[in-house]
């Protein structure tokens, strides 16, 4: 097995078990369908725009959260747009926490919301490293001259 | 000293009179001290009425049954040993005074003797002792007591002849003894006396008959005492079962009524027969024996006894009798056939508990099942989008003709697999009644045909599908047409399955309002309030194994199936019909279902519908499920009221024939017309102009009034609309990731699109710039979604901005023509897909909604759908 196939079997590995474990669902896909020649790094730039993204808003959150008297309003306006935004790229865990934390932020329940954003967080940092790694792995499939795998 | 001695004796013989021991030799009666007891049973007045007695026979009895001899023989044992045990106190109290007597008889000689001696020392040996002269006087002043005996007179008068003061103190000393002597004596008479008087007094109160009777009347007035309230009958019976003897305390009957009559001469009914037999039994055998008999007489009425029967022999040792004892325990058994009701019904309750907990536990495991399944429906609803996906991607690269309506037909069953999967995820929704239906416009005939060409696409029988369509069922209802579908899919492929040739037929046709003063349960679409309501009955008719009357009730319940048999047979989950049920009657229809066995079955169902106002069919059509294949249809052909498919073989699958029907249409002869001569005639209500263009065929103009040349046109056009024109759209979206995806997407279906960020700069843009398409973001910062397509829609209505300035909105003037505009297509992207969510968009004017994330087909569908002429790729 030469190293070309043996990293587009990684990569095909890693992307499953991306979508089995529940970090990407089929908005993901809808993304790599629409990345063609014509547009050969689309997924990478979304993807990359969520991350930037995402960092803003969890800092919006944290800051938000920090406040004497917290204005749950625009919290929930920051959740809604984390949750929007993780749902385009296919975040689903991320945006599964942003579903609760809407909940928790519903009620104004601080608490709640701290666990909730503490969550986010991880989960976010998990699925950018998942990520990270996926387009890491492309990169080296690309390089050492092979085509990346399909995935449906 | 032996005065007081004798007292006491007296004292304690009385006592004795009674004899004691009674007690200890007959305990059978337990009788009491008369002494302590007599008056208080002498206070008793007793009733003796109740003991009837046949006295010449108890005396027979007490000679000849060895019972009574030994009851007699006991009595006269008892008396014996009374008498025997008075004699013998009394022999013992005269041994007493024998042996007082003498010990006086024997101090006497002594007192003699002593006497003599003295004299004769006197005689002898005087001794001057003349000092106690006067001490001695005082003997002289105790009175003398004249003894009766005489015998020692002389003797005194010897010691006369002493003249010495000794011999007078002695003579003194001896009247003295002598006087001591007459006491004695005399007591000993008295007691004499008394001994005698009392011998007589015990001759005269032990005579044996009299001691008897006393004792017998006494245990008599026990036994009365004891059993005067007690609910027990006691009696004798010869052996001939005639009544001897009876005591019965409440007595209903006369003495020459019972004496000498047998139970069955005495009473009637119930359990008199069985006594006596009992009875009978009993004096046969010859041993004792309990029962428990109920009589219904017309004496007693109903009551149960207890009845002891002992047997009576005589002293040879046959049986002449028997001796019987009632007691009435009609309460006891009362109480007890209570008690036992009362443990059957606990151990009923017990095992009904039991049950309960079975139940409990299948429903636990029901609960289980049901979590499994939706775990699983969710599993599988994953990797059945990516199918659904790949083939929508497929769908849009080059294909032939037959290849794109393959794949039509894999993109709608897809969808239908999807939207089952969602339905079941959804039937616990229903079943707790939250499910909210929805609203929307459908047309019924485009309904039916499609669900028919499904079906006919995966049957893999041979099986003609019909679909007949009155003409009075309206072109548009409102109804929750995905429900509607889903119920019509479910029977169908019920239908399918179970019939193995033949027809299955869909019949359509209005009814008249079943309930006229019912209100329509479902959710009311609040843009359109005043439509007529139509009862729509369908009936699903197949010709296939059809249903035992037996298995009918239990048809629609959940996890049912006809039989065993059935389910090994034909499969299937056995929720299909049940999901039909409930959501016919969520909608406010009924279900119903008539079969015979070997020719088939008809479901029916009938559900309320609104019309909306005549044929505005507008493009706030939002049943984009089922536009695309029937999108173009003509007037005509939306009145179209039969279909028919059949199965298609495998050789016409893959037949290289171009024009190779996936579905025949079959209401002409001519079933292979070409497209264009039967757009030509379309006043033939031809259908096939469908069979031939794939589902996902974008050339659609439905809500556009067309002609059969533009139509054409089009359609011949297909390639070229390719590169169609481009739009104007609008997205307003404020997070970048959004943009970013919703853009590429749009790229990908040839269009571009201007982008704003808030619901204000939206508006800006309207005015700047003529759009064919909004798509709105609901949650935005700064104006949501709903606010601008509110202002948006007032300013078309309105042609100026107002409104919007009201609400704070700096909008720059434009010298433009008061005049409404043309009204833009906006549709809603939510975030939110519930009902709720969309009514909101639809009450501010929104013409639909999309719910995010995104996807390529929900944007396509969104441009086939409200841009006019748009082709895809």
């Amino acid at each position: 097995m030469d190293a070309v196939s043996q990293l587009q079997r990684q990569f095909v590995e890693h992307a499953t078990s991306l979508y089995r474990e529940g970090y990407l669902d089929d908005q993901f896909t809808q993304l790599l369908k629409l990345q063609d020649e014509s547009n050969p790094d689309f997924v990478v730039e979304v993807v990359s725009l969520f991350f930037e993204d995402s960092e803003k808003l969890l800092n919006n959150l944290a800051t938000a959260l920090q406040q004497e008297s917290i204005d749950y309003k625009q919290v929930d306006a920051h959740v809604h747009q984390f949750k929007g935004s993780s749902s385009s790229i296919g975040a689903q865990r991320v945006k599964n926490v942003c579903v609760v934390f809407r909940n928790y932020c519903d009620e104004k329940n601080l608490d709640g919301c701290l666990v909730c954003l503490e969550q986010a967080k991880n989960e976010y940092l998990l699925v950018r490293n998942k990520l990270e790694a996926l387009f890491n792995l492309e990169q080296q499939i690309l390089q050492a001259g092979g085509s990346v795998p399909m995935m449906a | 000293m032996e005065d007081d001695n004798a007292e006491d004796m007296e004292v304690e013989i009385l006592p004795s009179m009674w004899p004691e021991d009674i007690d200890a030799a007959g305990k059978k009666f337990n009788v009491e001290k008369p002494g302590v007891d007599q008056d208080l049973l002498e206070d008793f007045n007793f009733n003796e009425e109740p003991s009837i007695v046949d006295f010449k026979r108890l005396l027979e009895l007490t000679n000849y049954s060895e019972k009574g001899s030994s009851q007699l023989s006991y009595l006269v044992k008892n008396w014996e040993w009374k008498q025997e045990n008075a004699v013998r106190l009394l022999r013992e109290e005269l041994e007493n005074l024998r042996k007082q007597q003498d010990k006086f008889e024997l101090k006497k000689l002594e007192i003699l003797e002593e006497h003599r001696f003295e004299d004769d020392n006197y005689g002898g040996d005087k001794r001057p002792v003349s000092i106690l002269d006067e001490v001695y006087d005082i003997f002289q002043d105790v009175p003398k007591r004249r003894s009766d005996v005489i015998v020692q007179d002389e003797r005194l008068e010897i010691d006369d002849e002493c003249d010495t003061t000794t011999v007078k103190y002695w003579k003194q000393r001896a009247l003295h003894l002598e006087k001591l002597l007459n006491v004695s004596v005399q007591r000993e008479q008295i007691l004499l006396e008394k001994l005698e008087e009392s011998i007589e007094n015990l001759e005269k109160q032990s005579s044996p008959v009299e001691e008897l009777s006393q004792v017998l009347k006494r245990a008599d007035n026990f036994l009365h005492f004891v059993l005067q309230n007690a609910p027990v009958v006691i009696g004798h019976q010869d052996k001939e079962l005639r009544y001897r003897f009876i005591y019965n305390h409440f007595p209903s009957l006369r003495e020459e009524d019972i004496i000498g009559k047998t139970d069955v001469e005495i009473f009637k009914g119930g359990g008199v027969k069985e006594s006596q037999d009992f009875k009978r039994e009993v004096l046969e055998k010859g041993l004792p024996g309990k029962r428990e008999i109920t009589f219904e007489t017309e004496l007693f009425g109903a009551k149960t006894f207890l009845i002891y029967v002992e047997p009576v022999f005589s002293k040879v040792g046959e049986t002449i009798g028997v001796n019987y004892m009632g007691m009435e325990i009609t309460d006891q058994v009362a109480r007890r056939e209570k008690m036992a009701k009362l443990r059957e019904e606990i151990a009923v309750q017990k095992a009904r508990e039991t049950e309960l907990n079975k139940t409990i536990h299948i429903t636990e495991e029901t609960m289980r099942a049901k979590q499994m399944l939706a775990t699983m429906s969710h599993e599988i609803r994953s990797p059945l989008s990516g199918i659904i996906s790949m083939a929508e991607i497929l769908s849009t690269t080059k294909l032939d003709k037959d290849q794109k309506q393959l794949l039509s037909v894999m993109l709608s069953s897809g969808d239908l697999v999807l939207q089952l999967i969602n339905d079941i995820l959804d039937f616990s929704k229903v079943e707790s009644g939250v499910m909210k239906l929805e609203a929307t416009k459908f047309r019924p005939r485009e309904v039916i045909k499609h669900v028919l060409q499904t079906a006919a696409a995966s049957l893999k029988k041979m099986l003609i599908l019909e679909g007949h369509v009155a003409d009075d069922v309206p072109i548009e209802i409102i109804g929750d047409v995905l429900r509607i579908r889903q119920i019509l899919t479910n029977l169908i492929s019920n239908a399918v399955k179970f019939t193995h040739d033949g027809k299955i037929k869909i019949n359509l046709n209005v009814i008249a309002d079943p309930y006229p003063k019912a209100q329509i349960t479902y959710e009311e679409n609040e843009l359109q309030s005043q439509e007529t309501v139509v009862w729509i009955r369908c009936d699903v008719q197949d010709t296939g194994i059809g249903i035992p009357e037996t298995a009918l009730p239990s048809l629609f319940k959940k996890y049912m199936q006809a039989g065993a048999d059935t389910a090994r047979k034909y499969g299937g989950t056995g929720l299909g019909l049940a999901i039909c049920k409930q959501l016919v009657e969520l909608m406010g229809g009924r279900l119903t279902v008539s079969s015979k066995v070997n020719h088939g079955s008809t479901f029916t169902f009938i559900l309320p519908h609104k019309v909306p106002q005549a044929c505005d069919s507008s493009d706030e059509t939002d049943d984009y499920k089922d536009k695309d294949d029937n999108g173009s249809m003509e007037e005509d052909d939306l009145k179209c009221g039969f279909f028919q498919f059949k199965t298609r073989t495998l050789g016409s699958l893959f037949s290289s024939n171009g024009s190779g029907p996936t579905h025949e249409l079959t209401r002409s002869e001519s079933d292979k017309i070409d497209r264009i001569s039967v757009l030509e005639n379309n006043n033939t209500n031809h259908m096939s102009v469908d069979q031939d263009r794939p589902f996902h065929d974008p050339c659609i103009q439905k809500n556009r009034p067309s002609n059969s040349n533009k139509l054409m046109k089009m359609d011949s056009g297909t390639t070229t609309s390719k590169s169609s024109a481009r739009y104007k759209i609008l997205l307003v979206e404020d997070t970048v990731v959004n943009v970013m995806v919703a853009k590429r997407m749009m790229r990908q279906l040839n269009q571009d699109m201007d982008v704003v960020n808030n619901g204000v700069e939206a508006l800006r843009a309207v005015q700047r710039c003529d759009y064919s398409l909004i798509l709105m973001d609901v949650c935005m910062p700064v104006m949501d979604g709903l606010q601008a397509t509110r202002l948006i829609r007032s300013y078309e209505k309105n042609g100026n901005w107002d409104e919007a300035r009201l609400a704070g909105v700096d909008i720059p003037d434009q010298i433009s023509k008061e005049q409404p505009r043309k009204r833009i297509p906006i549709i809603a992207m939510t975030a939110n897909a519930m009902s709720e969510s969309a009514d909101e968009c639809f009450a501010n004017g929104m013409d639909s909604f999309i719910t995010k994330p995104v996807t390529l087909q929900k944007l396509k569908q969104c441009l086939e759908q409200y841009l006019p002429s748009y082709g895809a790729l």
